[in-house]
């Protein structure tokens, strides 16, 4: 159990920064989730032309210099925006820090589509001549990219990489920063995930092609997953950083505590390139259940990943019901995507943080444009279209799943 | 184009390439580098502007050329005088 470990080896969350279409920060995201505010938009990609997507506004030049943001990349601008808000937020002495032993980890689903893209279209107008070719191409497509442009603004030595895990990076962000405060390989952690997915016009055609891309005369209510009519992805840029650190040195220093990281888990379907797998899903959830020393029951908020996808919201509702049985009334489930779009590599970041604020107003935020429940979706806690007072919330499990079977789940227990 | 315009379209460049800069006070006898922070990744830039911009190919080996506004006005304007 994850009461037994000594603190040195308990991983808490001491500071928080994001950037969702809903919001800059983790208070103005909880506003939005509890007003049952959506942060999708009309979107116009290139090529592509008129969809709906989830768009971020956040101040690049808040933390980056002008001169950074041409040189870099999007998912850099995002990853920096959010790293430096989670400092920030952390109330780390930062000047002081010793920059070597902070580790920075950062979920991706894809990195450099966007990059290759933008480089192809100007070449078209040199007729493909690849002298055209910039040489700013392979920094800004190197897979560490995100975390590097990190690194570079914030002065940190200690390791960077990004963690490749489609759309369950977010997560995996989380975890690799667990084990490597475990491992005593940083002190503290920067990790989350990114993501500039809208910027890359294959993302959408890809879906599209797949019929798997939301569609909906009101952009906001595009994103509707287990509602009947849902048709499918809105594709979201974003990003959430979270400062991870060891109990006792947080306390050590009087840190805000937002949670304890109690459980985790990940896992493979090995089944399908595309299509999601219910019982290794369930087996991945069980496994960061027995991890954290609890039971399905001990949960009080799931927070799913469902896409609004047809196929992907059902199969993950048959994993709940799995786990979660008929006794599961107690746990509430809700889905944040409903409000965002689907940020692909910050979606579990990002859904973890809107629920964290759970701790402390004792609210579960809704999973909004539910209009008519698909009856393979019915979930006993299912929190529909309004947010449910609940008094206390002591445990949250975020699910976060993601193309060619990856899965994870990260739970977070109040301290 | 004048060495004056020349001039004018090497500042338009480095407007872009060093957008936090004042460029106001450049001394044209004096290393881009002493005066701005300019790495060579940047000096990239300012070739592949003007291969882009002006379709003037630049050898490797006369990169050192481009040292300073005065030496590239200089080196510039026998390519660009017919434009």
């Amino acid at each position: 159990m994850a009461t037994e470990r000594p603190d040195h080896q308990r991983i808490v969350i001491t500071g928080v920064g994001l950037s969702a279409p809903n919001g800059n920060s983790l208070p103005e995201f909880r506003h939005a989730l509890l007003e049952g505010r959506s942060g999708v938009s009309a979107f116009e990609t290139r090529y592509f032309g008129p969809t709906v997507a989830g768009v971020c506004d956040f101040d690049e030049l808040r933390h980056q210099k002008r001169k950074e943001v041409r040189r870099g990349t999007r998912a850099g601008s995002v990853g920096i925006f959010c790293a430096s808000e989670a400092v920030a937020d952390s109330g780390l002495d930062w000047e002081n820090v010793d920059r070597s032993t902070v580790g920075i980890y950062v979920g991706v689903t894809e990195h450099g589509n966007v990059e290759t893209e933008n480089e192809i279209f100007l070449i078209k107008g040199f007729d493909y001549d690849t002298q055209y070719w910039s040489h700013h191409h392979n920094p800004r497509t190197v897979a560490n990219n995100p975390a590097g442009e990190i690194s570079l603004n914030l002065g940190v030595t200690g390791p960077h990489y990004t963690l490749g895990a489609a759309c369950a990076a977010g997560n995996a962000g989380i975890i690799q920063g667990v084990q490597m405060l475990r491992l005593e390989e940083c002190d503290v952690a920067l990790c989350g995930g990114v993501s500039e997915s809208i910027h890359s016009f294959g993302i959408f055609a890809s879906f599209n092609s797949q019929g798997a891309l939301a569609k909906h005369e009101s952009p906001e209510r595009a994103s509707r997953p287990f509602d009947a009519d849902r048709n499918g992805i809105v594709v979201a840029e974003g990003g959430c950083m979270f400062v991870l650190e060891r109990l006792d040195a947080a306390r050590a220093r009087g840190a805000k505590i937002h949670g304890e990281i109690a459980g985790y888990a990940m896992n493979s379907d090995a089944t399908d390139f595309v299509l999601p797998d219910p019982g290794r899903q369930a087996e991945c959830i069980h496994l960061a259940l027995r991890r954290a020393g609890m039971n399905p029951e001990d949960i009080d908020i799931v927070s799913t990943h469902a896409t609004s996808t047809v196929s992907g919201d059902a199969q993950e509702c048959q994993a709940l019901r799995q786990v979660w049985g008929d006794n599961g009334r107690h746990t509430l489930m809700n889905n944040t995507k409903s409000f965002i779009g689907h940020a692909m590599g910050a979606a579990g970041a990002l859904e973890l943080a809107g629920n964290l604020p759970a701790f402390d107003d004792g609210v579960c935020h809704a999973s909004i444009n539910l209009d008519r429940l698909d009856q393979q979706c019915e979930l006993p806690g299912l929190v529909a279209n309004r947010p449910r007072e609940v008094g206390t919330i002591n445990t949250i499990l975020n699910n976060s799943f993601g193309m060619l079977g990856i899965n994870s789940v990260v739970i977070v227990k109040r301290v | 184009m004048t060495a004056d315009e020349i001039r004018k379209a090497i500042l338009e460049i480095l407007h872009d390439i060093a957008p936090d800069e004042d460029l106001s006070g450049l001394k044209d006898e004096v290393p881009l580098r002493d005066q701005l922070p300019l790495d060579s990744m940047d000096f990239l830039d300012i070739v592949m502007e003007l291969r882009k911009r002006y379709r003037i190919q630049i050898p490797e080996e006369e990169y050192t050329e481009l040292a300073s506004m005065a030496s590239t006005v200089k080196y510039l304007e026998p390519k660009m005088k017919d434009m």
